[in-house]
């Protein structure tokens, strides 16, 4: 701890000059100094996210329960476990759900993005419209869609407007569950892909249009060669934050179904794991693969967008 | 029409169409909160107008059986104290990474980094023993230690602001005799203004509208914030749509007010968020 505090006195002094030379004492207060700013946060991320991170890969180890004393080392076979039983496996098939939404909801949000930044009446109306069920409390929105996909609420309702009765329970087999439940996420997070977009083609310069229809481009030509070039750094972070997060739905399944008629997800899956049938070993091994899937799938995107402004010095 | 005037109305059509997809389930359900509980049996349509627009009778019922009110105090409480927490802790990070020079400045910097990348989803099995073993489980400090604890964006957000505050403004106040404390508090804190106003409304609404991290660590009636007191109305209220109407419109109002007020910075807020 000395040697750190003498190095950093070193750097600091050459880098800002101090008019009397410090005595000792202001010396090694003045390399303390950042670490007096640090201890708090260091202490919380350490203990709230680093420990955790280490005790669930060493649980995923044990047959811990997460609560007797006793737990017995069992080398690899949680994975094994994870990766094999296909009724713990198969709750991955469900993410398809939510990939195939997030694609939906990406074209979507291109689309609205791009005729919102051009002028059009009402433009921050249907702005904030678009945006709002962003910001709404996720119980809510599951209550609020509860009704709309109960019998005889309000999906029926509008579809017996245009004279089609149906009795079709919408939460009721599995593909039609899921497929309302991606649609509800849809919904709920289209918003904020919209309002990225937006700011990123309201970034670009606007001579670059006026330029562009001086040459006789029409509007899809502004769209192909102005837009999507601008945007394509957005665009591959709401990718990546679309796959992270089909992978992690939890939400709006476990509030709107509880998990079930196959709606069940990862996420609600460990969690039953862990807090119910109390299979903490179990529950980490599953945890951890999750979280190398995510970490993978980071690690392609900070590939193929060298972003910069990921770097912090 | 000309081929633009068409496609200028098409646009427009596509417009109103999101417009009455977003807001229709929001209106069903409001009224649907107005409704009366003999309306509800009778009526054919969730579509329908309620009979009496004003009727606030469910808005009691749910305010008071709900435990509505412990509900949003608890919440208030966590907003309060956590944000502040977060305020603090991600200035003070931002002030200690930018402004000083020090041994394993990498590693502490490359910390708060990967921290980034790691959803809290994915780590709950094991963040809940150690709450448990702080004796934190169950209690109101469950969730304000892992909200304070686990944000990095905001961190993110401090450090592009203080980058921006001209160094030679803490040399002045050095020169003035100024320690590193009195130019956090008197010079970078107060420039800081409008990342604090971003990270306060930003983390505000993400706290505001949590339901994973209360509903497993608080699991006391008595302990219940926004999203589990409303969940709860699941069970008691399975048949009432009507009160549970009227508690998700109480739930989503405080959000709209927020909104409705603050617009700007919200956009913006957000992009910077999700953008880091």
């Amino acid at each position: 701890m000395t040697d750190t505090t003498e190095k950093a006195v070193v750097e600091v002094s050459t880098a800002a000059p101090v008019p009397a030379p410090a005595s000792r004492r202001t010396r090694a207060w003045r390399g303390l100094t950042p670490w007096l700013f640090l201890i708090a946060p260091l202490a919380l991320l350490i203990t709230f996210t680093y420990a955790p991170i280490v005790n669930m890969l060493a649980y995923s180890f044990t047959d811990w329960d997460g609560v007797s004393p006793v737990l017995h080392y069992t080398g690899a076979a949680n994975y094994e476990e994870v990766l094999t039983r296909p009724d713990l496996f198969e709750v991955f098939w469900v993410s398809g759900y939510y990939l195939a939404a997030s694609a939906v909801q990406i074209v979507l949000a291109l689309y609205f993005a791009t005729v919102l930044s051009f002028d059009v009446r009402f433009r921050n109306f249907f702005k904030g419209v678009l945006f709002f069920p962003y910001l709404i409390n996720g119980v809510a929105i599951g209550f609020v869609f509860l009704y709309f996909f109960q019998d005889g609420g309000t999906l029926d309702s509008v579809l017996g407007l245009f004279g089609a009765h149906t009795d079709h329970a919408w939460l009721g087999t599995p593909v039609s569950a899921n497929t309302s439940l991606a649609g509800v996420s849809v919904w709920r997070y289209l918003g904020l892909n919209f309002v990225l977009f937006l700011g990123a083609i309201q970034s670009i310069p606007g001579e670059l249009y006026e330029a562009a229809e001086l040459d006789g481009a029409n509007r899809w030509h502004q769209f192909r060669h102005i837009i999507a070039p601008g945007i394509k750094p957005v665009l591959t972070l709401t990718v990546i934050l679309s796959i992270s997060g089909s992978l992690s739905v939890f939400e709006i399944p476990y509030i709107m179904t509880g998990g079930a008629t196959g709606t069940e997800t990862f996420v609600i899956q460990t969690v039953n794991l862990a807090f119910r049938f109390n299979k903490t070993g179990l529950a980490s091994a599953a945890a951890v693969v999750l979280l190398l899937i995510i970490l993978l799938v980071t690690w392609v995107q900070r590939r193929l967008v060298p972003d910069d402004k990921v770097d912090l010095v | 029409m000309t081929r633009r005037g068409i496609a200028r109305t098409l646009v427009h059509l596509s417009l109103i169409a999101a417009t009455l997809v977003v807001l229709l389930p929001l209106v069903v359900v409001l009224l649907t909160s107005l409704k009366s509980e003999k309306e509800m049996a009778n009526t054919s349509g969730a579509l329908e107008l309620p009979h009496d627009l004003l009727n606030f009778h469910n808005y009691v019922a749910a305010f008071r059986d709900g435990e509505m009110l412990s509900a949003f105090t608890n919440t208030t409480i966590i907003l309060l104290v956590s944000v502040t927490g977060t305020v603090l802790i991600g200035s003070m990070t931002a002030y200690a990474i930018d402004r000083f020079t020090f041994r394993f400045k990498k590693l502490v910097v490359a910390l708060f980094l990967t921290a980034a990348l790691v959803p809290g989803v994915t780590t709950q099995v094991a963040t809940f023993q150690i709450v448990n073993s702080f004796g934190m489980f169950d209690s109101l400090w469950a969730p304000i230690a892992l909200y304070m604890g686990t944000d990095i964006v905001s961190i993110y957000i401090f450090l592009q602001f203080v980058r921006s505050i001209p160094i030679s403004l803490d040399e002045s106040a050095r020169l003035d005799g100024a320690n590193a404390f009195t130019i956090y508090r008197k010079i970078i804190f107060p420039l800081l203004k409008p990342a604090i106003a971003t990270v306060v409304i930003v983390k505000g609404i993400t706290v505001y509208n949590d339901f994973y991290i209360p509903f497993l660590y608080m699991p006391s009636e008595d302990l219940g914030v926004i999203s589990t007191s409303l969940f709860r109305f699941k069970g008691p209220y399975a048949a009432h749509w009507e009160v549970i109407s009227a508690g998700t419109v109480l739930v989503i109002l405080p959000t709209l007010i927020v909104f409705l007020s603050l617009q700007r910075f919200i956009y913006n807020g957000f992009m910077r968020g999700a953008t880091r």
